[in-house]
């Protein structure tokens, strides 16, 4: 590990007094990667506020022992995605729901639990559980991530090796108040495979959670995900990503609610002419509590002539913040890259805030790279102008909050599944009129 | 239909004195022209009416067949039959101008009352008018006024127009920045909509308008009042002669 973070005694007795509360699994052939994930914690210890990568973010209350109490909520109007074909697995607070979930079958894919496939030996698993995690920590360190491979309870692994008929969705319920979830998931896509994985829903009072893609040459990665709207919940994920050569890797996440939300995203570009987009929408109400939402991603170039963009919105009021932590690091000899990253907030008062920190880090002398942040309030002229043909203020509103939307729901390749992530958002929109 | 009273109106920030007692009335049917030197008051004017935010009226009244429009919000003046044809309109990507036409139509509709229009009977009338500006397919797609040239802007907003129906349609400089074969896209799109119980102000800097739009009345603005008031020959002595003489007459 390249970083160096400062060991203090506090930092250690934090890190230490959070494994005593987990569960570490042990057998396996996840078993290795648990242990040396579990000595990656160690050596990190849990991140501080006065670490670089956590200034906008405190993360006491994910580093503490115990989750904080967060109700659950019910959910408004029929779920997401109810109307789309797709085989559905559920779990309740990380536990795997067998009632509500279809068989683990989809055709061209093969699912399995991680919490049973342990006791047998998955190769392609072995090679990824774990591993992705472990090269994300270099340049920054991500402890929680690490803990996550260390104690994960359950999740999915899912090799594709065929073109899925359907989306995958996983969908994850919340009862338990004080409910902490840790689950891992594993994706590999074969070469010339495709697979839409879909994910709703709180999950728990906390929720930490890994997802590990492997998209081979000529793969095709769809994700498209929506943190559940319990108000009091807390999440840190990682999406650990790496795309082979001609592959594809897209990823949308919409987070409405929540008092706080760390989703980093740490994708490598490894083979040539590869794209990878990641993007999000978030939309948050500090009159729930409160609201934080924090975007971190981290994409590395290392081949020729591939493609990546982020595109990341926030729309908040009522004292909400929104966070956004976006680098683009082209390595030598990443020739032709084409990287682009947009952050941009909208301001629907001047109680919330963004924060933002674009990075751009290039080593080789061919490449088109372009880095953008704004934040703004609604556009005064524009509303007038809708008003003025006779459009209700709070129709126009909603008009313009969705049309500043519009760049990170465009990133939805599915049409009927970017119609359900709208349909969700004006839902959202029309429950918080001023 | 429209009838402006003694209208005096500051700018919100700062105090400053726009309007000075305009007073004007545009009967049903007709057409009446405002004329008058660059920071006149006239586009101040078009937006009290239509009630953007910023300006403070101080002294006077404009009703629309009798109702009050100053105290209404600008959706409600629109709903009432109000419409304002920007002299600048206005960009908002990422809203579809389709999307655009077919809330505001409905929102109009809802608010009189009346049935909204369903997708497709929506489609067949935007065509058909769309077609008649040459407003093609592809401008209906993109983002409103996004990319559009002026003289595209311009006919948007007369399709705008011709789809909300308006009882009373102002047109601020419509014709500013359009070549000749556009102005005469937008006089016929205006002029198809002339009827008895609808009524025009066109606020232009030319005559050339006003030869494809025939103005029953001229007024002439200057430093936030009416000051002269004519038939359509007045147009034609400013395009001769400009504003000195005018102002020169009155001072
Ligand atoms: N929002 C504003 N801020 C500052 N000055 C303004 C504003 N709106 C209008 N004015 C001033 O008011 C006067 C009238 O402007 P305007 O109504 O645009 O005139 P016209 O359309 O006749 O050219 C000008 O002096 C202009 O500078
Ligand atoms: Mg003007």
């Amino acid at each position: 590990m390249t970083a160096l973070v400062k060991k203090d005694a506090r930092r250690i007795d934090a890190t230490e007094a959070r494994i005593a509360t987990l569960t570490l699994p042990s057998g396996g052939f996840s078993a290795p990667a648990r242990a040396d994930a579990l000595a990656r914690l160690r050596a990190a210890g849990l991140p501080v506020r006065r670490d670089e990568y956590w200034k906008f973010t405190d993360p006491a209350a994910l580093n503490a022992p115990e989750a904080t109490a967060a109700g659950a909520m019910a959910e408004i109007g029929a779920p997401l995605f109810a109307e789309r074909d797709r085989v559905r697995i559920v779990f309740n607070d990380g536990v795997f729901d067998a009632d509500a979930s279809d068989d683990l079958s989809l055709a061209g894919v093969e699912i399995q639990r991680l919490a049973e496939a342990d006791r047998a030996d998955l190769h392609w698993a072995r090679d990824l559980y774990g591993v992705l995690e472990a090269r994300g920590q270099s340049p920054v360190l991500r402890p929680h991530a690490a803990l996550n491979t260390a104690a994960a309870s359950d999740g999915l692994l899912i090799r594709v090796t065929g073109t899925a008929p359907k989306p995958l969705h996983i969908h994850y319920t919340h009862s338990g108040e004080t409910a902490d979830a840790i689950l891992h998931h594993c994706v590999r896509v074969e070469p010339g495979a495709e697979l839409t994985l879909l994910e709703t829903g709180p999950a728990a009072a906390r929720f930490n959670k890994v997802l590990e893609v492997d998209v081979a040459e000529g793969g095709r990665f769809h994700h498209v995900r929506a943190q559940g709207r319990d108000h009091a919940r807390r999440a840190i994920t990682h999406v650990f990503a790496r795309v082979g050569r001609e592959a594809l890797f897209k990823s949308f996440t919409l987070t409405v609610n929540g008092v706080m939300t760390r989703n980093e995203a740490l994708i490598e570009i490894v083979g040539d002419n590869a794209v990878a987009h990641v993007a999000g929408a978030a939309l948050g109400d500090g009159k729930d509590g409160s609201f934080h939402h924090d975007d971190t991603v981290f994409v590395t170039h290392d081949a020729v002539a591939c493609e990546s963009r982020q595109v990341f919105k926030k729309v908040l009021k009522n004292g909400a913040t929104g966070v956004f932590q976006g680098k683009i690091l082209v390595k030598p000899g990443a020739q032709k890259t084409d990287g682009y990253q947009i952050s941009q907030s909208l301001l629907l008062d001047e109680d919330s805030q963004f924060l933002a920190k674009p990075e751009l880090e290039i080593y080789a002398d061919d490449v088109k790279c372009s880095h953008g942040s704004t934040t703004g309030a609604i556009d005064e002229t524009a509303l007038f102008y809708l008003r003025s043909r006779g459009v209700p203020v709070e129709d126009a509103q909603t008009l313009l909050i969705l049309s500043f939307l519009a760049d990170a729901i465009a990133e939805i390749e599915d049409a009927e599944i970017a119609a359900d992530i709208v349909a969700r958002l004006e839902g959202w929109l029309a429950r918080r009129r001023r | 239909m429209l009838e402006i009273k003694n209208l005096h109106v500051e700018l919100e920030d700062g105090g400053k004195s726009i309007l000075k007692g305009v007073n004007l009335t545009v009967e049903a049917g007709k057409v009446h022209a405002i004329m008058g030197p660059n920071g006149s008051g006239k586009s101040t004017l078009s937006y009290v009416l239509s009630g953007r935010d910023g300006y403070a009226v101080t002294e006077g009244s404009a009703t629309l067949e009798g109702e009050e429009l100053l105290e209404m919000e600008p959706e409600e003046r629109a709903a009432a039959g109000l419409f304002l044809a920007f002299q600048y309109p206005v960009e908002i990507p990422g809203v579809g101008n389709m999307t655009f036409l077919r809330t505001a139509v409905n929102a109009q509709r809802k608010a009189r009352g009346e049935e909204e229009l369903s997708a497709g009977e929506f489609l067949k009338i935007v065509r058909e008018k769309a077609k008649t500006l040459k407003i093609d397919a592809e401008m209906l797609k993109r983002p409103v006024n996004v990319g559009f040239s002026g003289g595209e802007k311009k006919r948007n907003e007369i399709l705008q127009m011709a789809m909300l129906e308006p009882r009373m349609c102002i047109l601020d400089e419509t014709d500013s920045g359009l070549d000749v074969d556009a102005m005469k896209l937008v006089a016929e799109g205006v002029n198809a909509l002339r009827d008895p119980g609808r009524a025009f102000l066109v606020i232009t800097h030319y005559q050339r308008l006003l030869d494809h739009i025939k103005p029953d009345v001229v007024h002439i603005m200057a430093d936030g009042r009416i000051i002269k008031t004519g038939g359509p020959e007045l147009a034609l002595e400013v395009e001769k002669n400009g504003y000195a003489d005018i102002l020169a007459e009155l001072a």
